[in-house]
């Protein structure tokens, strides 16, 4: 920071922290981040071992995911931390890619069984 | 040599104790008895020069072991193109004819000193293992032979006896001609060849060779009736008992190579020469253990080869082959390499304190028990076996008790009386359909076409029992008898052969008036006999001899068309040649070196050299006698009359018993004696259960353990085995059911887990 601070034309980095800083959350405001964090996540649960939908079931993932997304950027701002924030980027991301793939195996399973019952398919039986 | 010659040789040899005898007070005896031992020790002092080194002997002499090599290729090529006629007997008699006379030149050659004695012949180079610079550090064993006049002895009658043989059964095995034959006579032509490698090898491992290689033929031969169980059962015996005497052979010669660095015998001979030397100046400390350990398993190679205590039970049930082999293999030649491989390493079993009397007692109880198993036995083969042992215990005793003379003219004379009486016994075999029960035939030698075997038989029993004067079984059995008076040690052992000269003589006469003379009278065997093509005209008679007994209710029925099958030329011309053979090597008794013929020769082989040393030893050590006596007369020639009369005594009392008054083929007089004797008579019969004991002592308990082994090896190695597959077969198995394939099941059990682990993370924090 000094040595950006050193070179002219750049911006006192003082200033533009002072401008722009964000005050930390407050303890409170996380309990209720974390309260809707953890009920995404138990409807994210609870629709998955309930539905046997393929595809309902995938969505009960996605839910779950973000629960945790959400989690980590509460985390992160309550800790003036931005790595939990470039995380999450990071987690939509392959989230976005994993989310092509699933739909697409969803599809190939459909056309294998002509069902999306998720109790048809128990071949990996033991 | 005139004829007249040898019979004034005999008058004196007879005449001379007749003087000795007469003026027999003891100061006399005693003065010649010490002149004899000086004699003993002068004589020692010139004989104890090194055995010569060998002289380089002709190549020609291959052609003895290569011939037969020869008969045996072209039998083989005879099964190959399936001859189907006489062929192989005809080669076989030819290659063993012409192996006999090369033989027979090499003999020549020797005697007369053009090739020098000992000599050696070298084929070729067969095993050389070095690993080093020097004669110090390498084993050579060439394709060598070595030829002294003990070669020679063996060799005459081994090839002679066998050409003779050859064509005997050329008659005998007709029945089988095809491809039986090729193969008897493949198998008869590698044994000769087997032997003559034994015989004249130049070293151990090529006798050893052709041991395992006669060891081989003899399982051959013994099973040559492969599709009977007996057969099969007597050559597994035979090669099996083989195997434990071959197992102290195989551990002698290597003892032999490490201690001698040489298993050749010339070396060997060089190298035991300054023990021979400290033996003979009595300073036995200077003979290693390992040297006296040589012959010690050397012999048991020897007794297992020649039918010995404890290793004699293969020789008997060895009967089962065709009687051509019996005379062959089982009675002349195979059973007595165990003597000829004492006698050629003589002077290593003089070095042996333990060696010759272990051999001597062997040899005379062994020659004690096959006598009275000999006297109770039914099967006139068997009787024929047992006598083997029996002669067989003789030699070594002879070996034993230091006279190598006598055992080697004892080999010599009983392969010539003993493969006669084999062959008679076969010929009545082959005519009565197997018949060899003594109880069951009577009169055979009155029988028409069956005089020339009757008189072969006689000739025969006459050797065998040592009939006095006439015949040479007579003279070799003595010479062995009048060493062992002779040697002071050994005088129980000359009392036990004795003895047993009585028994032998009684049993063999017992065979002769039960089967060839009496009433006429046969039942044949249950062997079905291949008569076809076969003339009958020569025995026109025989419905006669038949028709004469029909009467007797025997259950002839079942055999009414059966006609006895006299033998024709071949084994008739073969019983004549060995019957005037017999008779003729009397002659070398009196011929050639002072024991006769036979002695010349041991006393310029490896055989003697030695022996002569254990005398002077045995001289000038303590004053001993080297000379024992016999009731105060000189033991070899009071054994002239004593066991002539012994043997004269066991005629007679074979006659009283079963030949005067017998007037059916079961029954003798000697059944009213059976009880006088109780149970002897029938332990005897039974072999005196030495098989039985052999089976309880030995066998079931290796069959006992084997069962115990396998049951550890199935319980224990294999059950720790198993062990490493089970644990991860039933790990698997028992969790296998909690994998569903239900997808809400995993996510239960992902949410329950995850359930528990956050609890657990709560309640640590807190």
């Amino acid at each position: 920071m000094n040595m950006l601070a050193s070179i002219p034309g750049v911006l006192d980095a003082a200033v533009l922290a002072q401008a722009s800083a964000p005050a930390p959350m407050a303890q409170s405001q996380l309990a209720h981040y974390m309260f809707i964090s953890a009920a995404l996540f138990a409807i994210g649960l609870i629709g998955f071992l309930t539905r046997r939908n393929l595809i309902i079931m995938f969505l009960c993932t996605e839910l779950m995911f973000q629960a945790a997304g959400v989690a980590l950027i509460a985390f992160s701002r309550f800790h003036m931390n931005m790595t939990g924030q470039t995380f999450v980027i990071f987690i939509l991301t392959v989230a976005a890619a994993e989310a092509a793939m699933a739909l697409a195996l969803v599809v190939l399973l459909f056309r294998r069984r002509e069902s999306l019952n998720a109790e048809e398919f128990s071949e990996m039986k033991g | 040599m005139g004829f007249m010659m040898t019979l004034s040789t005999i008058l004196a040899t007879l005449a001379s104790p007749i003087a000795a005898l007469a003026q027999s007070e003891a100061a006399h005896a005693a003065s010649q008895e010490a002149g004899h031992a000086a004699e003993h020790v002068a004589h020692a002092a010139e004989k104890i020069e090194a055995i010569a080194a060998p002289g380089v002997g002709p190549m020609w002499l291959l052609l003895i072991p290569v011939l037969p090599l020869v008969g045996f290729v072209l039998s083989a090529l005879c099964a190959a193109f399936r001859v189907k006629s006489k062929l192989p007997a005809w080669l076989t008699v030819l290659c063993l004819g012409a192996s006999f006379a090369v033989t027979l030149g090499m003999y020549l050659q020797v005697s007369s000193g053009q090739i020098a004695n000992p000599s050696v012949a070298t084929g070729f180079e067969w095993i050389k293992v070095a690993w080093g610079a020097g004669d110090a550090h390498s084993i050579i064993a060439n394709f060598g032979l070595y030829i002294d006049s003990l070669t020679c002895l063996w060799m005459l009658f081994v090839t002679g006896l066998a050409t003779l043989i050859g064509l005997y059964a050329s008659e005998y095995m007709a029945g089988d001609v095809g491809a039986g034959y090729c193969r008897f006579y493949a198998a008869f032509n590698l044994f000769v060849f087997s032997m003559s490698c034994l015989v004249m090898g130049d070293n151990l491992l090529l006798l050893y060779l052709g041991w395992e290689g006669v060891g081989l033929c003899s399982y051959l031969l013994i099973g040559y009736f492969y599709k009977k169980p007996s057969a099969v059962e007597a050559g597994k015996k035979a090669f099996i008992v083989n195997r434990i005497g071959d197992l102290g052979l195989a551990l002698g010669l290597m003892l032999t190579a490490v201690h001698f660095g040489s298993i050749e015998y010339s070396v060997i001979f060089a190298k035991a020469q300054p023990y021979l030397a400290a033996l003979s100046e009595g300073r036995l400390g200077d003979i290693p253990a390992v040297v006296q350990l040589i012959p010690v398993l050397l012999m048991i190679g020897a007794f297992g080869k020649s039918a010995q205590l404890p290793l004699y039970v293969w020789l008997p049930d060895a009967m089962e082959g065709p009687t051509p082999v019996s005379a062959l293999i089982h009675a002349a030649t195979m059973v007595t390499a165990g003597v000829y491989l004492v006698a050629r390493a003589y002077p290593l079993f003089l070095l042996s304190e333990t060696a010759l009397p272990i051999v001597a007692w062997t040899g005379a109880l062994t020659a004690l028990l096959a006598a009275t198993i000999g006297m109770a036995q039914f099967d006139i083969k068997r009787i024929m076996a047992y006598s083997t042992v029996s002669q067989l215990g003789y030699m070594f005793a002879g070996l034993g008790v230091l006279t190598s003379t006598g055992a080697a003219f004892h080999v010599f004379t009983h392969a010539f009386f003993k493969a006669m009486l084999f062959l008679s016994c076969g010929a009545v075999m082959h005519g009565f359909a197997g018949q060899l029960d003594l109880r069951k035939l009577s009169g055979v030698g009155s029988m028409p076409g069956w005089r020339v075997v009757g008189i072969a038989m006689l000739v025969g029993c006459l050797n065998l029992a040592g009939f006095p004067v006439i015949t040479s079984g007579y003279w070799s059995k003595d010479m062995i008898l009048g060493g062992a008076f002779a040697n002071p040690h050994m005088v129980a052992i000359g009392w036990i052969l004795l003895i047993t000269a009585g028994l032998t003589a009684y049993y063999t006469f017992r065979v002769y008036f039960r089967v060839f003379v009496g009433p006429k009278y046969f039942e044949p065997g249950d062997e079905v006999h291949g008569h076809a093509g076969d003339d009958h005209g020569h025995d026109h008679g025989h419905d006669h001899a038949h028709a004469d007994h029909g009467d007797r209710g025997h259950g002839h029925d079942a055999h009414a068309h059966f006609h006895p099958h006299a033998p024709g030329w071949a084994i008739n011309t073969v019983l004549a040649i060995l019957a005037v053979a017999a008779f003729a090597v009397i002659g070398l008794r009196f011929v050639g070196g002072h024991e006769g013929w036979v002695s010349g020769l041991i006393e310029h082989s490896s055989a003697n050299y030695g022996g002569h040393a254990m005398y002077a030893a045995a001289a000038s050590h303590g004053g001993e006698h080297a000379h024992a006596t016999f009731f105060g007369y000189d033991a070899h020639q009071a054994m002239m009359y004593v066991s002539g009369v012994v043997g004269f005594i066991g005629i007679a009392v074979a006659f009283v018993l079963h030949y005067a008054g017998r007037t059916t083929a079961a029954k003798s007089r000697a059944d009213a004696l059976l009880p006088l004797v109780g149970p002897l008579a029938k332990w005897a019969q039974g072999k005196w259960y030495v098989d039985e004991l052999y089976n309880a002592i030995i066998r079931v308990p290796l069959l006992v353990a084997a069962h115990v082994f396998h049951l550890i090896d199935k319980a224990i190695v294999d059950g720790i085995v198993d062990l490493f597959g089970w644990v991860p077969k039933f790990t698997g198995s028992s969790l296998r059911p909690s994998q569903s394939g239900v997808l809400h099941g995993y996510a239960l059990s992902m949410a329950g887990g995850l359930a528990v682990l956050v609890l657990i993370v709560v309640m640590v924090m807190r």
